[in-house]
This record gives C-alpha cells, structure tokens and sequence, in this order.
C-alpha cells in the first residue's frame, strides 16, 4: 500500500497499486486485483480518481499507439497515452487533437472518463465528440467495444463515467486536419462581467477557440482578459520554450493568499492588457500555459486546493456569474486561476458528462478548511438556484443532492456501473 | 527503458530499427507504436534467445550479415527479488545470467562485428546498483557490477578504434521493472528524464553516464564511505 494523492493534493490515502501492462493482461489483472479503479496521469483534481484502501490500477503503462489512418485522421491507440504525446506526434503530420483540456497531460482515458472540455467547446464540443471507438474491459472479464453507432447505451454510460463502467483499455479518436502548429489569437482586456458576455457572443461565431481569465477579487465589477484564436494557415511563427520547469519544492504555506492574490492579479490583469491585440501563437504555450511548470499544483502549500467549477444556463449566467464573485469577494477567499468560458448548445454524448449549453466559471481555493468549504456552500446555493452543476472532475466535496440534482440521467447509469469498481468520489456520490 | 530511447531516436530522425526480444506479441505492439510515431522508419522485430551463447551469436551474425549496425543498444533485466534470491540459488543463478552473463554475451557478439567494420556507437545499461554491493540488492549489484567491468574493459580494448561503449547507470526509474516501487514515497525518475540523459550521452559517445546525473554524486559518496559508517546504514 502506498500514498497516493490527485491534483489538488486534498488527501494522501493509502492504495494498494497494480500496474497495468497490456491491453491484453488487463482482464486477468482486474481479476487478481479486484475492488479498483483505473488511475491515469492524476490530474483530476477531486476524489473522482481515488480509492483509499483499495486498488489503483495504474494505466499510464498502456500508452501505445496502435494504427494510424492518415488518410481519414483516425487514430487508434491504448488508453493510456497522453494527449500530448499524440499531439507531439501528430500535428507534425498536420492532424491535430479537435478537443484538449487546460493540459495536455492527461491520459486518453481519463479524457473520455471525464468528457473533458476546452476553449474549442462553442464549436467542437467536447473530447466524446471525437471517439468513434472504445474499448472497455468489466472485471468479470468481459470486453466491450462500443462507440456512438455501436451499442451505444454503453459508450454514452462510460463517456463522462467517471472510470466505473469499466477501465477503458483502447480508443479511436478522429483527428482534425491542420496546416502547422501555430494559431492567430486576439487578447481583450474588459472591464465588467457584460463586456465579457457580449465580447463571447460575438466571438463564437468567427472563432473556434475562445476562453477568458477573470480577476475575481473585483467582485461584480470584475475585470479580465478574453483570448480567441484560430487555427492559422502561417508557415512558420514562434517555436515554444523548450525544458520545462519545475516547482522544486511544497512550500509550508500556500503561495496563493490574501497577501499575495491582489497583486498577482493586479499584475496579471496590466500585463495582459500590455500585451492586447492581436499575435500568432504557438498552440502549446496558448493551450497549456502551465504545462510547462511540472507539479504547479505544489504552490498550494501541504494542505493542498480545491477547484469550483460550475455550469449555468445562459439564461440566468450573468446573474448567477455575479453572485458567485460576489460572495467570493465578500467571504475574501479569492482564486488566481480564475477561468469564465461559454460553452455551445451542445449537451454531452455521456450520461454523466459535465458540458452542456450555459456558462461555465472554473476557480480555485487554497485550502483554508472549514471557512474554504462555508463559501463553497455560499456558491452551491447560487448554482442550485441557477439550476446549474458542478464538474465531477474537479470536485473533492459536493454535496449528494446537488450531484442528483446536476445530473438527472443518473438512474439511466447506474446499471451500467461495474460492481467490482467504485472510487471516493461514487461512494461519496451514489453511495457505493 | 529501450523502448523510450527508440521512440526519442526515432523523433529526431527516421531509421532502421530491429527490435529484438523474447515476445512477440510485445515486439509488435511496440513495432506498431514506433511505426505511427516514425513513419518513414524501417521497424523490424526479431523473437532471439539471449541466455544461450550460440543462439545469440546467430541472431547478432545474420542481423550483422548486410549492415553492422550503426548504434546497439543492450537494456534487458529484470529487478529480482534479494530476499528470493537468498533463499533460492536458482532464483540467484537466474538473475546473475540475465542481468550480467546476457547483456555480456550479447555485447561481445556485436563488439566484435562492429570492431572489425571499424564504427559504431554499443549502448549498454549497468546500474548504480553496481557502483557498491549492497545487502538490499547486491545479487542484481553483482550482475550490474560485471557489467561495469565488462564495459571498462571493452572501452580499454577500444580506444582509438571506431567504436564507441556507452555505459549507462541510471537510478530508480519509473519503468514496468519498478512498477511495484510506484506512488508517493522514495522518488522514482520519470523514465522520459533517463532516456534523454542516455540518447544525449550516447550522440557524444560519453563513456559513463549516471541517468539523472545527480547519481553521480550519490554514488560517488557512498563508493568511498569508510566501511564502518556504511555498514550502519540500512540502504
């Protein structure tokens, strides 16, 4: 048994660890090993990775690649590679990845697991979208292959399934063509919460990616930084550093704090707006801006973070955007790495998949404790209200009702829960 | 390990790759992998018997018969338990042969091809666990350690000739041979970190090279700590 912990470093459970090997030994491990769940490249934030006490089965192993159709921009591979590797192999050959979260270092399956989302989201939908195949292995031993034209009650349960219909052991995804690796982005600052919904209006139809960061000390009157980009046709442009950092150390208390929050965004906030208008970018540093500083998730200090992201209808998003930074800038918890995006009309393919038409405010908390959690109760009211939901894959904390609440098709997923898979966050959940 | 250096070799230009191993299947998926990565790259896999001395001689003699190849790299092992391997002797017998008599043998086969064409680049993996016996592992330290040798050796019988001997001792790496050691705790390097350390040691033709490099300093201390502070400490 050994500690194990997920993004936010919440918790440091003792796991009983099983390396997956192939494709092939993964039925017989899950057998020898019962009572798991597959871990990919831990970065999920929560709980939604973890199985305290019981069995981790590592997946990273399972990270080759099997065919590539380059004529259709299909690829298959096992389920535990990372998204960046098949970029790095890829774009080179001028196919690119439709859908990528904030990082690129997570594994395929934990993307399918979580339906992960990103700043293509108004236009691409989410990473489900682009699975034609998946491979699924239950813990009796049974494998199945599903997809979006093959049985697809199964593929909809383990997209956004959180891991627990099953470990994902290969895929198919479809690719996008590309002409290089370089895109043509535009940065506005604004000054209110309207500026940002009228900028995100009239940028969904002209451009694919958008996203913006949002200083959320400012309260209603927030300010921030809104990003749109496209995929540019230019031949050459600037190349992304090369050797990534590392956060060397955890320091002993949380670098992001009431001393330090103000003037980081302050600073931010001018520096982005010095640097406004218009620039070709390469897609690694536009995409994944902290990729290149391994383990960020230290600066938290040993206590560790929570992130809150939630989903409201457009209806009622600015209301509810509102309230919430009202409440954060009344509570004075604040959050750095603060993220308002809209997403398009489009529900995703899973059961449990957390994107869907509405605005989505993503932040994140030092742990402070009991105080932490007080405001996060604070906000849950407002998304109860909004008739929003929170993101299984960031969340270490809410509560059952809200989880029902958020997503009603789960009675429709629950028969297709594998009996020898649970984690933290489905017992906290569903309640095995 | 070998297939993480494959996979960099291949990213910075295509080639002709053989793999050689004892499973198929595994080689294939592995060959499968290399060929979506490389494209234009010539991948091959070839089943061979590395503990039999003929059998190996065979494989390297018929893989030698068009091209000596340019670049060898020999990075097969198996982390045997030490406990078992006090108790068993066929348990120890088995990890002495694969971890030092096969790597030896294999390289032998190949040096002696290379010499004669009169270039190359032979990569062979020790391990810092040969740098000082051990009682935690010294029947893998033992093997590693005849590795070691074996390679100062060959670097001696080499010097001046074309070819090049790579010796590489990497850490405690994140590798399937580790798999156990995973999770928080004593910190395994990121097998990514290694295999650049050992693809750039090699295009150099460095003689040794300590995979982090920070090993070179650990093993350096522990190499010359007296015997009775070692023998105090519980590594």
């Amino acid at each position: 048994m050994r500690p194990v912990q997920s993004w936010g470093r919440l918790s440091a459970d003792l796991h009983d660890i099983v390396r997956l090997e192939h494709p092939a030994t993964v039925p017989p491990q899950l057998q020898s090993h019962p009572q798991g769940l597959a871990y990919g490249n831990g970065r999920s934030y929560g709980d939604v990775c973890l199985n305290p006490g019981g069995t981790l089965w590592m997946a990273t192993g399972l990270d080759h690649l099997i065919a590539w159709d380059a004529a259709n921009g299909r690829l298959q591979c096992e389920a535990g590679v990372l998204l960046r590797d098949i970029q790095r192999v890829l774009v080179p050959q001028g196919w690119m990845l439709p859908v990528t979260p904030g990082t690129q270092l997570i594994t395929v399956g934990g993307a399918i697991a979580n339906d992960v989302h990103g700043k293509t989201h108004h236009a691409l939908g989410s990473f489900g979208d682009h699975v034609r195949r998946l491979w699924l292995v239950r813990t009796d031993g049974q494998l199945i292959e599903c997809g979006p034209d093959l049985q697809p009650d199964w593929f909809a349960a383990t997209v956004g399934g959180m891991g627990l219909t099953g470990v994902i052991v290969k895929a198919e995804l479809q690719l996008r063509r590309v002409t290089g690796p370089w895109m043509d982005t535009e940065t506005l600052p604004y000054g209110s919460l309207d500026e940002f919904f009228s900028l995100a209006d009239s940028s969904e139809a002209a451009w694919e990616h958008t996203v913006s960061w949002i200083d959320c000390l400012a309260g209603e009157a927030a300010r921030g930084i809104f990003m749109r980009a496209n995929l540019s046709q230019a031949g050459s442009g600037p190349l992304p550093k090369s050797g990534g950092k590392r956060m060397p150390f955890t320091p002993p208390l949380s670098l992001v704090n009431g001393l330090s929050l103000r003037p980081f965004n302050w600073a931010y906030y001018h520096l982005k707006r010095q640097g406004a208008g218009r620039a070709l970018a390469h897609y690694e540093p536009f995409n994944y801006p902290l990729d290149n500083l391994l383990e960020w998730n230290r600066m938290y200090g040993p206590r560790g973070f929570y992130q809150y992201q939630s989903v409201v209808p457009l209806a009622v998003g600015p209301d509810a955007t509102k309230a919430m930074l009202r409440e954060i800038a009344r509570s004075g918890e604040g959050s750095f790495l603060a993220v308002l995006k809209t997403f398009g009309d489009r529900p995703s393919t899973g059961m449990l998949g957390f994107p869907r038409a509405g605005v989505t405010l993503a932040l994140d908390f030092p742990n402070r404790g009991e105080r932490t959690l007080r405001l996060f109760e604070r906000l849950d009211a407002v998304v109860r209200e909004a008739g929003g939901a929170l993101y299984p894959a960031k969340d270490a904390r809410m509560p059952r009702d809200m989880f029902e609440a958020g997503y009603p098709r789960l009675p429709e997923f629950l028969p297709f829960r594998d009996p020898g898979i649970s984690s933290a966050m489905s017992r906290r959940l569903m309640g095995y | 390990m070998a297939e993480h250096c494959a996979r960099l070799w291949l990213q910075q230009a295509p080639a002709e790759l053989v793999l050689l191993g004892r499973d198929e299947a595994r080689l294939q998926r592995v060959a499968a992998d290399l060929a979506v990565r490389s494209p234009l790259s010539s991948i091959e896999v070839q089943v061979a018997d590395f503990l039999d001395e003929v059998a190996i001689d065979g494989t390297v003699q018929q893989l030698c018969a068009a091209r000596v190849p340019d670049l060898v790299l020999i990075a097969h092992g198996t982390l045997p338990d030490q406990q078992a391997c006090q108790q068993d002797l066929t348990a120890a017998r088995q990890a002495l042969e694969v971890n030092g008599i096969s790597p030896v043998l294999s390289a032998e086969a190949f040096v002696t091809r290379m010499q004669a064409a009169g270039r190359g680049t032979l990569v062979i993996i020790g391990s810092v666990a040969g740098d000082r016996g051990r009682k935690s592992n010294y029947v893998y330290g033992a093997a590693k350690g005849l590795v070691t040798r074996y390679a100062q050796g060959l670097q001696h019988r080499l010097a001046g000739s074309g070819v090049k001997v790579v010796l590489v001792k990497p850490g405690p790496t994140a590798t399937p041979m580790t798999a156990h050691l995973a999770g928080l705790g004593p910190t395994l390097a990121p097998v990514e970190d290694v295999t650049k350390a050992i693809v750039e040691g090699a295009a150099r033709g460095k003689p040794v090279i300590y995979a982090p490099g920070k090993w070179w300093l650990i093993m350096m201390i522990i190499r010359h700590l007296p015997a009775f502070v070692f023998n105090r400490i519980n590594i």
